[in-house]
This record gives structure tokens, sequence and C-alpha cells, in this order.
């Protein structure tokens, strides 16, 4: 196995995996935990006719996912808990809200840290009461908490001290240096309320979050999970009448209309996602560069095309903040190693 | 990358190496294993350089596969063969859900399992490696699995890993020299051998057996022995445990009737052969 192709073939058309060897499966396992799509793909196949030793290590992964579906749930109404007294409703964003809400994005999906958005004059208020609830911060070093709190989208990283598990407080969906500012007050206005005192992001931007997440912060570590986010959110939300035009406009609002467009074709190539030509526009030549990113893992799991995965390590930061400041954040986080 | 593909009870591994000598060590070490079923192994264990270049230059060997432990330290090229048992133990600790692992040793007689937990260095390895030159047989050196649907306990008889003056103990008492793996001299663990487990424990590894008594085992020190309590016994089984929280309820069942319906207890002894004659002892008592 080349890459990781094998994989989102069989995400998108499980039908395609009847045809596999033995060494297909066992590369095509190891292929999708290293993605951490193992859970994905073990719902996604649970109706094919499997053999024995592969049924079982799905059945696995299913039992796992489910075991991470219920922590995270705790997790949410932990927050919810502590941030209910002072009226803050949050809005869950990723993993844990589509496990809340019930989407088909969070079927089998891994959630890692619970992810929440707040408006920022609230920020201190919640802090003050996460911090009362048993959070600690992560990274107490001066330097960490000064620039998470002038420059990041999120406070520094907070873990809980009993359970170990961690929250992102946001207040916004990318760095405040970052070239493209999203509208944060509009994601909170647009919010949907799924229960008393818990919010999730309308369907446009949810969409529009996903986008920013994969195309611009960060080096599309994981992307093939998010990619595969925006499929499963794609296909549910499409159905309803005037959806496209809805992206079209928000992404526009949080000038993510060339992301949007991105991840729309991107889903398209790796997953057959039905999308909005219009929206996605016409292939460009550096697509291909993100569709190799994506796929570049082995059939032993490895990770592979190193001078694609640094250019795209290098990209993250560019578009994180400018020049200088890179040099100067770079700087200071060598010297402290 | 060299692969090699073996099953150890209901662990079907793919075994990977960027380098051939340590496969051929490993083929070596696991003769007359079975393939995995189907031909279909369902986790990869793997070594490979940390950095490129430490494939050819002062090459050093990372512990990887399917699950992974952030921050694992590499390790001298020389120690490959920890470094694949690493590796192999990794895969189980973070992947295993369908049975409750207990960080333990284990032997069977009769189709009753004596349960050996401890730390490193209580000696519940060498223990095992012995008991299983005579007449018991080797269900697991380091992890024991509890079937959840059964409380039966399932063998997992990888190749035992004897330390220091293990070593020397279990050459004396093995006869066949093709069952030990390389020395391995000043590892992280120290001085390190393997042995790979009789034929009888490679020929039954399907067969199950009823968990029947628990010994927590302390090497080097006079021989005494002492009971157990039951709410001690539960914690001892579960903090050992990497995934006695994933499963649940079901796990705490399982624990709670073993911990109800198990005679267990701690000895302390100064040597093998007195530690022998007290398990031997603590067995004949126990109906072993």
């Amino acid at each position: 196995m080349k890459d990781a192709r094998a994989l989102a073939t069989a995400l998108a058309d499980p039908v395609s995996t009847l045809g596999l060897a033995p060494d297909g499966w066992t590369s095509l396992l190891a292929i999708a935990r290293a993605e951490r799509l193992d859970g994905s793909l073990a719902y996604r196949l649970a109706d094919m006719p499997l053999p024995a030793p592969v049924a079982r290590a799905l059945e696995d992964a299913r039992a796992q996912a489910e075991f991470g579906r219920t922590q995270a749930l705790w997790e949410v109404e932990m927050a919810r808990r502590a941030l209910a007294p002072l009226g803050i409703a949050p809005i869950l964003l990723k993993g844990s809200a589509f496990a809340f809400a019930g989407l088909p994005a969070a079927i089998g999906r891994v959630v890692g840290d619970l992810d929440i958005l707040l408006p920022r004059e609230r920020l201190d208020e919640a802090e003050a009461a996460l911090l009362a609830a048993g959070f600690e911060w992560a990274k107490d070093d001066d330097y960490s908490q000064a620039y998470y709190r002038r420059w990041m989208h999120e406070l520094p990283p907070l873990v809980h001290r009993d359970r170990g598990s961690m929250i992102d407080v946001h207040h916004s969906i990318l760095p405040l240096t970052a070239r493209r500012r999203p509208d944060a007050a509009a994601l909170i206005e647009d919010s949907v309320e799924v229960a008393p005192g818990l919010r999730i992001l309308s369907p446009a931007d949810m969409i529009v979050h996903a986008a920013t997440h994969l195309f611009a912060d960060g080096d599309l570590a994981g992307g093939l999970r998010n990619l595969w986010d925006v499929d499963r959110l794609l296909r549910l939300f499409a159905a309803a009448p005037g959806f496209w035009a809805r992206l079209d406009a928000r992404a526009r609002r949080h000038q993510m209309i060339e992301p949007v467009a991105l991840a729309l074709r991107l889903a398209d190539r790796l997953f057959a996602t039905p999308v909005e030509p219009r929206l996605a526009g016409h292939d460009r030549m550096r697509d291909t560069l993100f569709v190799r990113r994506l796929l570049a893992r082995d059939g032993w799991g490895r990770s592979i095309r190193p001078f694609n995965r640094l250019g795209f390590y290098v990209r993250s930061h560019w578009m994180r903040m400018p020049p200088l400041m890179l040099a100067r954040h770079l700087w200071i986080k060598a010297r402290a190693k | 990358m060299h692969g090699f593909d073996v099953r150890v009870g209901p662990i079907s591994y793919r075994i990977g190496s960027a380098w051939a000598a340590p496969i051929a060590v490993l083929r070596r070490l696991y003769a007359g294993y079975p393939a995995p079923a189907d031909g279909i192994a369902t986790v990869t264990a793997r070594i490979g350089p940390p950095r490129p270049w430490r494939r050819w230059i002062r090459p050093q060997v990372a512990i990887e596969g399917d699950h992974n432990l952030p921050d694992t330290v590499p390790m001298a090229f020389g120690h490959a063969l920890l470094a694949i048992e690493m590796a192999m133990n990794m895969q189980v600790a973070l992947g295993e859900c369908r049975h409750l692992l207990i960080h333990a040793s284990a032997v069977e007689r009769g189709g009753k399992a004596l349960i050996m937990p401890g730390d490193s260095g209580s000696g519940k390895s060498t223990l095992a490696a012995l008991l299983a030159e005579r007449g018991w047989r080797l269900l697991a050196d380091e992890f024991v699995m509890i079937d959840l649907a059964t409380g039966r306990l399932i063998p997992f008889p990888r190749a035992i890993s004897l330390k220091n003056s293990a070593i020397a103990e279990a050459e004396a008492r093995v006869a066949d020299p093709a069952r030990f793996g390389p020395h391995l001299s000043a590892t992280p663990k120290g001085e390190l051998r393997h042995l790979r487990p009789n034929a009888e424990a490679i020929a039954r590894m399907d067969e199950p057996a009823e968990p029947a008594l628990i010994l927590f085992p302390s090497y080097g020190f006079e021989p005494a022995s002492d009971g157990v309590s039951r709410s001690e016994l539960f914690m001892r089984l579960t903090e050992g445990s990497t995934n006695y929280i994933a499963l649940g309820e079901p796990a705490f069942d399982h624990v709670l009737r073993i911990v109800e319906t198990i005679p267990a207890a701690r000895f302390a002894y100064p040597d093998t052969d007195s530690g022998i004659a007290i398990v031997e002892q603590f067995c004949a008592e126990a109906g072993l």
C-alpha cells in the first residue's frame, strides 16, 4: 500500500474492501489507527461480510469509541455544571458538539479535548469558575500564559486535577494574529441551543469551523479525520433548502471562502462528497499537495513524505502570525527547551 | 520494512523492523508459534529509526506501532529485541479491550490457574518460568487476560523476559539452548535474555484456565507469608491494569468476583528454590 488512499476509499465506499487480501486488511487497520479513524471505519464496515479476525478488531474499535463517547459526554456535563451558575451556555465545538448533538460525524469518532466557545467578555468569569471546579493550568510559565492571553483565540489549556481531562476555552476560532479574521460575535449569535445551557454552532458555521481547523490553523496533522467530519456533516446539511447559499454567505463573513472551497474540493476528491460546484470552484494545482499531505501514511502506519509535511508545518506557522513575531516566538520556545 | 507475522494467544501481530537482523532473531525466538488466523494480523508493532539517519549512523530504535505512548525513549540498536518486546507489550497495554488485563504472571495445573501479580523485581516472571519447567503450564509472564464473558484466564504466552540473576537460574534448568534468545547486556532493565515457553505452553495457548489462587511474591527477603485483605486485593489488581477503567462495569464485576471467591496471600522468599517450595505449599493447601 503506497499511502492512506485505501482508508479514504474504504470509508467512502465500504464495498471496496471486499477485494482486500490479508495483508491489505492488516495495512488498512494500521493506517486507520494511525489516523485515529479506526472507530469511524469500524462503524462504516459494520454491515459488511468481514473475515473473522477483522470483525473482532473492528468490534473492539467500536467498544473503544463508545467508551470515548461516554467520557466526552461526561466532560460536557462537567463544563455545563461549572458554567451554568454564571448563566454562561458554552458553545460546544468539534467532536464534543457532534457527540452531544448526535450528528453522524460522531459515529465512531474519537473525541479529544473538550473545546468550547464563549463570548470574549465572559472569559475571565468562566476561567475563574473552571479553576474553582478543579481545572489547573497545563502550561503555567509566564511566557505561555502571556502568549495565549495576548495573541491566541483561546485560554491556555486547562487540565482537570482529578480526571486528567483537558478543556480548551475559545473566544474565536483563529488566533488574533492570523491574517484571516473570523467574526466570533456572529458565530455566537447564530449558535443553536441543543439542551438547556449548551449550544452548538449553526450548520454553516460548523463547516466553516471545520475548514478553518483543517486549512487555516495547523499543519494538517489528523487532517484526514477532519476532512471526514466535513464529509459527514455536508451529507447531513446539504439536504436543507438554501444550505449552500448560507454556507457561501457565512464563509465570506468569516473571511474563509478559500479554505471552505478547498475543504469542499478535497472532500469531493477523497470521499466523493456531494458539494456545490460553484462554491467549491475549479481544482487548483496545489490541491494535489494537500491530497498528498492528507494521505501521507504508509501501509505500516508510518508518516511518509517528510518534505511535504515540513512544508505544511512551516505554512501553519506562517499563517498564524507575522514573520517578526514568529521569529521571536520560536526563539523564546527554543531557549525554553 | 522487514516483517514477521505471529500469533500469541488472542493477539495476532504483524511485527516490522527497518533492519533485517532483529526480525531474524525474533523468528528464531518465536519458532513454533502459530501464524495469525486466516493469515490476517490485526495488530502492528514495529521498530524503526527515531530520525532517518539513525538507521545507519549510530543506529537507534524507536518503539512504535498502532498504539503509541508519547515520549518513549529510543534504545540502542543492540537492544532491538527488547524494543520489539516493548512495542508488542505497548499494543496490548493500550489497545486490548476484549479482555481485562492484570499485570501478573500465571501458570496452570489441572485447569486451575495460579496468578502472581507483582512489581518489576518481585520475581513473578522467574517463578512462572521455573514452575513451567516443573509440570506447570505457562499462561503469561506479564499480561494476565481475563475473558469478560466467562471470567476465565486466556493464555498470552509470549517469550519470557528474564532479567539479571534469573538468567542463570533458567539456564541451569532449561536443557534446550535453542529456546533462549541472545544475551542483551546493559539494557535499561539490566541484563536481559528471552526464553521461549516450552512446546506445551505454545501448543495449548488457546486453552483457557480457571483462576484459582493469587500470590504476591517478593524476592530477596527472609521467608514469610501473610494474608491479603479483599480491599487491598481489589486495589492491587486494578491499579496494575491499563484497561480496567475503559472496560467499565463488566471489569468491575469480574474483579469483584475474583476478590470475593479466590484466595490470595503474599510471601517473601530469599532464593528461587525456597520461593518454589513456598508456592507449592500454598498450592497444595488451595487444592491446585
